[in-house]
């Protein structure tokens, strides 16, 4: 590993990874430093799990720009990568005169940002389309593009690549410190660690603001925003057909309802916001308030079980678009307030930063070759494992139904603990093979993975179930070539 | 992907399917195949590490796994067949069930088909409880394979949700754990422990005592960012909140049946169960197709299970030797406080099956009566003098022989 990187990125969010992966092109030196244990910790994880194709978006901004530039991108990217998706299109309801009326602006906007396929439909084709929704729809916005991806896979792919194609991966490193020494940004670390790089990215999310403060800028504050979010069991799938989008607000997208790559439907969001940056609690009132949403939408999904209900942070500003920014003398580029677009965002923003790095003098030299990788797949659209006999032929651990819920497989646990990003917590496991996310919650298959997880990785079960109060996580540094050095015995 | 055939499959080899197994071997059926998702047959006994099964079905008492093995020898000696890791995942057609093992994917068709999957607790999630997302979150079953099955850490302060029957079972597990209780929560005016659990045991009935039984609250908030530090309790009636510290909670009750196949199987499924209508005979929508056990319905003893099972298995024996599948059923109807019944639907041809009908009520009633109707003809009165929630009662049947063939639904209400 080298002393000095050419370039640190702070955050390995969707943002962050797709950053890595879009400069480890280059012939550089790079560094990925996340606060938490895994990749896609923040924002990434918990939202609504949709691929925009930004027709929403305020033309002219740069969301819109790169929104639109990142859908291209993505489409050759999730085929390659194995990305679960499903390209099923948004039909936009309104419920009311009043938004029966900003349907033509709406579809005015879209075409401004270069959505050309986006179309008014009469209430008749809304029900042709969605026969279970409530009665009273006055018409709609249909989107083909507006798609399901898993936002689990996609920052693990984008890092994978990264590391095969030399990045190092720092885990568990919140940087509490940035400052200059000799031309150098000097980050410091857990334990007085440090990180030396000729060129800085920040893209620390709901933390942006706080790095960028380090270097002397006052450009934005990141005020969290909440979102509540409920995941009805798979029984409710077959209500509906697409993303059901409401009419936007200047505030919010709005609470929607649409199937997941997994094929469960997601209600949500709300929007609150908040000053605390690490309360992703449910609340009785935000549960309560989508309870009486769905209902309104789609009555039946009420009738469903809920599987599971989860809270997650959107980086928003007091700005209306994204913050990015060069600062050229200072070798630093901040990738502040992307709010809830990160995901469809990514690989547009990546590109977008790479030039914005060339111009501040970062050379870009491409390497002789770019390692890509596939992922495991976790969506329902293609075959798993436990369904695929030539696998069970070759391993019968693809056989071994561990998750029951979910119908994860011994062996693909431990294939994501073993894989160049391993799973070291159940979090981590959960992202990467479903288990545990299922209708009884873990309740049936978790002990089995805690006695898995422990025993593959020589962790003791305590720390596992945070019941080792005392335990203070290290930092973990991975590269492709030795991705299990632990900081200190490497 | 190969098809085999069977005579008979059961899919879930816990009391209910395995007793229904043993009973069709006995009754001669040649080829008898159960199926479990799990590494060992046994269901859910297997897991219960404490004693109180056996005495209505062996006459012996046994512990939870030594019932499970007692059942799976007895029923391998007949002869069935069992195949453990093997998860069905959908249907072929309504006689055809396709699954998926370590030794590849496969179907099995079968004139018959049972299913006998069981029941699960609603977690945190699907009872809606907001707060963060800890670790130390558990139901009765999880617990019980953290500590019996795996042998895991589980905490050191635990608050149970639910004063149940089954909350006792935690309670004794969280013992051996040696978890400190620090309180039994019911949104219910008094706690619902009516089995006498391990009489004799003073030790324990003196720590239940010890145990704060918290009647008319619910928990309604979970605190603790990484590990559970707490959670808030209201009480119903105030609305007054206040917060029991603890580093574990555990969900008991709040029943919901494993029905992921006979949903995927379009079977007609009861509201008030929630798991795939039956008539007295176990027999599904689909003919063919019979269910037992606690699918059926919230979780009762093994031994009910048990004998469902071989209920069950006398009438999958009239089916094969060609009794034909009812063509119409009268629907059961409910009014509240009552949950739910079973059987929650009736063929004609029951009339000659007379049983009793179960039924669970959602709060205390003192001196009750359930009244039987279809129409404005009154089938049935029966007096009760107390209707306990979450514990079953039961109507006697004698009424079901009364029953209009082509009439409509039957309700069961209160009456004044």
């Amino acid at each position: 590993m080298p002393t000095t990187y050419d370039i640190a990125i702070i955050g390995a969010g969707a943002v962050g990874t797709a950053i890595a992966r879009e400069l480890s092109r280059y012939q550089l030196d790079i560094a990925l430093l996340e606060a938490k244990a895994d990749v896609g910790m923040g924002t990434t994880k918990a939202n609504t799990a949709i691929w925009h194709t930004g027709f929403d978006a305020k033309p002219g901004t740069l969301e819109a720009r790169l929104l639109r530039r990142s859908y291209a991108l993505l489409e050759d990217y999730v085929e390659q990568a194995g990305i679960p998706t499903e390209r099923l299109g948004g039909l936009l309801v309104a419920w009311t005169k009043e938004q029966y009326h900003t349907l033509p602006s709406l579809l005015e906007r879209a075409h401004t940002n270069g959505v050309t396929d986006v179309r008014i439909i009469s209430a008749e084709e809304v029900y042709a389309l969605e026969p279970n929704l409530n009665r009273g729809a006055w018409g709609g916005l249909f989107v083909p593009g507006e798609s399901l991806i898993c936002p689990f896979t996609l920052p693990i792919a984008y890092a994978t690549e990264a590391l095969l194609n030399g990045a190092t991966l720092k885990l568990n490193f919140p940087v509490q410190n940035v400052r200059q020494e000799n031309g150098l940004h000097v980050l410091t670390g857990p334990g007085g660690q440090t990180v030396r790089a000729r060129y800085l990215v920040n893209a620390a999310g709901l933390y942006s603001d706080e790095i960028d403060h380090m270097l002397g800028h006052h450009d934005f504050t990141v005020t969290p925003r909440r979102g509540e979010l409920i995941v009805y069991d798979k029984f409710a799938r077959r209500l509906i057909n697409h993303v059901i989008l409401p009419v936007p607000t200047p505030v919010t997208k709005g609470v929607l309802i649409s199937p997941t790559v997994y094929g469960n439907v997601l209600l949500g969001p709300t929007a609150e916001d908040l000053d605390d940056k690490t309360n992703t609690a449910t609340s009785a009132i935000g549960l309560q308030s989508l309870l009486e949403k769905g209902r309104a939408i789609l009555p039946d999904l009420l009738n469903e079980e809920v599987t599971a209900t989860y809270a997650g942070l959107r980086a928003a500003t007091e700005h209306k678009d994204y913050q990015i920014r060069l600062h050229a003398a200072q070798r630093y580029v901040c990738v502040g307030g992307i709010r809830s677009t990160g995901v469809s965002a990514s690989l547009g923003i990546a590109e977008y930063v790479a030039g914005l790095l060339a111009k501040a003098g970062l050379p870009l030299r491409p390497k002789g070759e770019f390692k890509t990788h596939r992922m495991p797949n976790i969506g329902e659209a293609r075959p798993r494992p436990h369904q695929q006999d030539d696998r069970i032929a070759q391993n019968p651990d693809y056989g071994r139904v561990v998750c029951h819920c979910e119908k994860v497989t011994a062996g693909e646990i431990l294939d994501a603990i073993h894989s160049p990003i391993p799973a070291r917590t159940l979090d981590a496991l959960r992202r990467r093979t479903r288990a545990m996310q299922g209708r009884c919650q873990g309740f049936n298959c978790q002990a089995a993975i805690v006695d898995i997880l422990a025993r593959e990785t020589g962790q003791n079960p305590e720390v596992l179930l945070a019941l080792d109060r005392g335990h203070m996580p290290k930092p973990l540094t991975l590269t492709a070539t030795d991705h299990h050095a632990e900081e200190g015995q490497s | 992907m190969t098809t085999r055939k069977t005579d008979v499959l059961i899919v879930g080899a816990g009391p209910a399917g395995l007793s229904s197994a043993i009973a069709l071997k006995r009754r001669g059926v040649a080829r008898v195949t159960v199926v479990d998702r799990e590494p060992e047959a046994g269901g859910m006994p297997r897991l219960c590490h404490h004693t109180g099964f056996g005495v209505w079905d062996f006459h012996r008492l046994y512990t939870g796994p030594t019932y499970a093995r007692r059942y799976t020898q007895l029923a391998k000696a007949l002869g069935v067949e069992i195949r453990t890791e093997t998860t069905i995942v959908g249907w072929e057609n309504a006689h055809t069930l396709a699954y998926t093992s370590p030794e590849g994917t496969g179907a099995l068709h079968a004139d018959a088909i049972l299913l006998a999957t069981g029941v699960r607790e609603r977690p945190r999630a699907a009872r809606l409880v907001p707060g963060y997302r800890p670790r130390g979150i558990f139901t009765t079953g999880s617990l019980q394979r953290f500590v019996d099955e795996h042998h895991l850490p589980v905490g050191q302060r635990a608050v149970i949700v639910g004063a149940e029957g089954v909350s006792l079972s935690t309670f004794l597990t969280l013992q051996k754990a040696g978890v400190h209780v620090a309180a039994f929560l019911t949104d219910l005016p008094h706690h619902q422990m009516y089995f006498p659990y391990a009489p004799g045991k003073w030790w324990f009935v003196d720590l239940l005592h010890r145990t704060p039984i918290r009647t008319n609250v619910r928990i309604s908030r979970i605190l603790g960012l990484k590990r559970v530090e707490g959670v808030e309790i209201t009480h119903t009636g105030t609305g007054q909140r206040e917060i029991i510290p603890c580093d574990t909670v555990v969900f008991t009750g709040d029943w919901i049946p494993e029905h992921e196949v006979a949903r995927k199987g379009n079977l007609v499924m009861d509201t008030g169960t929630r798991g795939p209508q039956v008539d007295a005979a176990f027999r599904t929508s689909e003919a063919g197709v019979f269910a037992a056990g606690n699918l059926l319905r919230g979780a009762e003893t093994a031994a009910t299970s048990a004998q469902e099972g071989r209920f069950a298995a006398q009438s999958i024996a009239a089916y094969l030797q060609g009794q034909p599948w009812p063509e119409r059923r009268i629907p059961v109807v409910l009014e509240p406080p009552l949950l739910w019944a079973l059987p929650n639907s009736l063929a004609p041809s029951d009339a000659h099956q007379p049983g009793k009908m179960d039924f669970r009520v959602g709060q205390f009633v003192e001196n009750a009566t359930v009244e039987v109707r279809q129409g404005r003809r009154v089938l049935h009165t029966q007096r009760f003098r107390r209707l306990l929630p979450n514990e079953t009662m039961h109507l006697s049947g004698g009424w079901v022989a009364k029953i209009n063939a082509s009439g409509g639904a039957i309700t069961l209400r209160l009456s004044d």
